[in-house]
């Protein structure tokens, strides 16, 4: 690079960066046929991405996390903890689906260390849900007291360490008598003693067991990830954020929690957002950083049509969420917004970004009037419903397809996938979301 | 001061509504009024939210306030209170589901619009919500399910009441996250309400109050 990173201007990053993506360092493709099939794939999403046209409509089944497992004949109670099943499910997959993306099962969490940890926030298979359940479910809580926010604020991560990591891993409830990492300054002496705690060391033996144990799951997780690259299948995303609105409304307040304080205590809450967005922005970027695609996903939950009003979420969501987003745009990262549910309210300021930067992926929202309001300067992606790929006929569903790659395909930035993502169904109706790309989507 | 009080609550104005119970109290007017008022306000609260005006966190605060006026007139009340229902109603998430922010909201819409709720929760077996509708007598159900596992534990549940002879003097409402008419169709339900308030519609409409 001839000029430091530092000077390079957000378009000129993201040159960079898309370039890094068509050809990732240390990746060997198993044929000059997968690596040009590589290439043509990420063109293709690339050019979605910052709306010019490509050869066609991209797509991306919409079986992001788990539908692998049910695919194969398994179950997420089973290949959360045998990894081999975990592999096996993850291939087949791989070899049956001959799609434009690729996603490994790096949102399988590896079942052991999270028994290890004793983790609270969360319930899978086997594990507080019934065994056949096909996902693993957040359990809403209060885990940040109200008179706790001056704490998160001044140091987030000592509230992070001391008081929520002690309440959502079981394992670690010793923790909460450590004393901050910044008590040790000038000559030590007693700060070591918080160590001898028999609950505190059972809570670093059990992070390093944890460690340990996630050392098996990636290693596999690894495995099929590099032969889905060696097969010239790119990822589309590196890095998950939140924005800052839903890390606190999803664990730390839960949604009850922050809508009162929307009215008890809101300067509060404005000032833990801004303190909290660098934070997202920094992680995201660091994981960007070490992967090939420059893609952060971020998963929106608590700013959804149904959940506050347009004026709530211009005064409490919408800030600090363009924030995280702008940075990642300037840093030349393309930001993936997953609006889960119902955006319609939202369609009139949600497209305030530089052209071709940032992509809108649409769960429930009228894509088509999203198309007309933000089409112009955002790529757009999404729309099948989750119901019809779950429910209905592979004809209905290519037919669904059809219509949304002529109206939202119109002149290119549209990718073609579904809503919320899909766990188990008819496999052919996957296969008829990818047949209709290539048939309807064929730009001329 | 019953006017006001109606209105200091209907606008979710906290610290007078708190400080006008207190006084209301004081002046040993009958708990049974405030609660009363408390209830018609809470109505104004519903009929906002059901407008467009009022959203979600309008009413988990509308709830906090009611909750903070009960509790402090309830050291003033003799005996139990009972108030006059419409209709009842049982409501759950089904098996395999853990979701219940969308429930909840169904809940308090449905009781602040006079119905008996029976909320049995989340990730509730088929074999519980048979035997809360044989127990409770209810002509209405309510399946609340945010994921798509819960397109089939939706179907199998509708199914169990078929088996059960329940279905028939059974009408069975669905909502939640990724539901809409096409899993109504897939589970056999009734209807798919889109929010809470069309759950209130649908059900004043069943027991024929609409």
């Amino acid at each position: 690079m001839e000029k430091a990173w530092a000077e390079l201007s957000p378009e000129e990053k993201r040159g960079e960066r898309f370039k890094k993506w068509l050809s990732p360092p240390g990746v060997t493709f198993a044929s000059t046929e997968a690596e040009k099939a590589y290439k043509e794939r990420v063109t293709r999403f690339i050019k979605a991405f910052t709306l010019q046209k490509p050869d066609r409509v991209p797509f991306i089944l919409p079986s992001m996390g788990l539908y692998a497992a049910s695919y194969a004949g398994t179950n997420l109670a089973t290949v959360m903890y045998d990894f081999d099943e975990m592999k096996r499910a993850w291939r087949k997959m791989l070899h049956d689906f001959d799609a434009d993306t690729y996603i490994p099962p790096v949102l399988v969490p590896p079942g052991p260390p999270l028994e290890t940890m004793d983790y609270k926030l969360y319930k899978w298979p086997g594990h507080g849900l019934s065994k056949d359940t096909l996902s693993y479910q957040c359990v809403e809580g209060e885990r940040m007291k109200a008179d706790e926010y001056d704490h998160l604020i001044r140091d987030p991560s000592d509230f992070w360490m001391r008081v929520y990591l002690p309440r959502v891993f079981g394992a670690l409830k010793g923790f909460t008598q450590l004393s901050p990492w910044t008590s040790f300054e000038e000559i030590v002496t007693g700060n070591f003693l918080t160590f001898a705690n028999p609950e505190v060391q059972a809570g670093m033996s059990a992070l390093m067991k944890a460690g340990m144990e996630s050392l098996k799951w990636i290693e596999a997780v690894g495995e099929v990830a590099g032969e889905a690259m060696a097969m010239g299948f790119p990822g589309v995303m590196s890095a998950l954020a939140k924005a800052p609105f839903d890390t606190l409304g999803d664990t730390l307040r839960g949604t009850q929690g922050i809508m009162l304080d929307m009215f008890q205590r809101p300067d509060k809450l404005h000032a833990a957002m801004e303190r909290i967005a660098p934070i997202a922005i920094a992680t995201a970027i660091n994981s960007v950083n070490a992967a090939a695609a420059p893609i952060v996903m971020m998963p929106l939950h608590k700013g959804a049509d149904t959940f506050m009003s347009i004026k709530q979420y211009e005064t409490f969501y919408w800030p600090t969420f363009k924030k995280v987003i702008m940075a990642f745009v300037n840093e030349g990262i393309t930001p993936v917004l997953f609006a889960e549910g119902s955006y319609n309210n939202r369609l009139d300021i949600i497209g305030d970004f530089p052209k071709g930067t940032v992509a809108w992926y649409l769960d429930q929202t009228d894509i088509f009037k999203a198309k007309e309001k933000i089409g112009d300067r955002c790529c757009i992606m999404g729309n099948i419903p989750t119901s019809l790929i779950m429910t209905g006929t592979p004809q209905q569903v290519k037919e669904h397809c059809r219509k949304l790659i002529e109206v939202c395909g119109k002149g290119g930035g549209y990718i073609l996938t579904g809503g919320a993502s899909v766990d188990e169904g008819n496999p052919e109706n996957m296969h008829a979301i990818a047949e209709a790309a290539r048939e309807y989507g064929v730009y001329k | 001061m019953s006017g006001d009080f109606v209105n200091l609550l209907a606008d979710l104005k906290e610290d007078e509504v708190l400080a006008l119970t207190k006084k209301r109290l004081d002046a040993k007017e009958d708990p049974l009024k405030i609660l009363e008022d408390s209830r018609k306000g809470m109505e104004v609260v519903g009929g906002r939210f059901a407008g467009g005006e009022y959203f979600l966190p309008e009413l988990v605060f509308s709830g906090e306030l009611l909750k903070q006026v009960n509790e402090m007139v309830k050291p003033y009340l003799k005996g139990a209170v009972t108030q006059k229902k419409i209709g009842k109603v049982v409501i759950g998430t089904v098996a395999g589901d853990i979701h219940d922010i969308g429930l909840n909201i169904v809940d308090f819409m449905l009781d602040v619009n006079g119905f008996e709720v029976t909320n049995l929760g989340v990730d509730v077996p088929i074999e519980k919500f048979i035997q809360a509708v044989k127990d409770t007598k209810t002509t209405i159900l309510g399946l609340s399910g945010f994921l798509t596992p819960a397109f089939d534990a939706m179907k199998e549940t509708v199914e169990a009441m078929e088996k059960e002879g329940l279905r028939k003097n059974l009408k069975i409402m669905i909502g939640g996250g990724q539901m809409d008419d096409d899993v109504k169709k897939y589970a056999k339900a009734d209807a798919y309400g889109k929010d809470a308030m069309a759950a209130v519609a649908l059900c004043k409409k069943w027991i024929g109050a609409a």
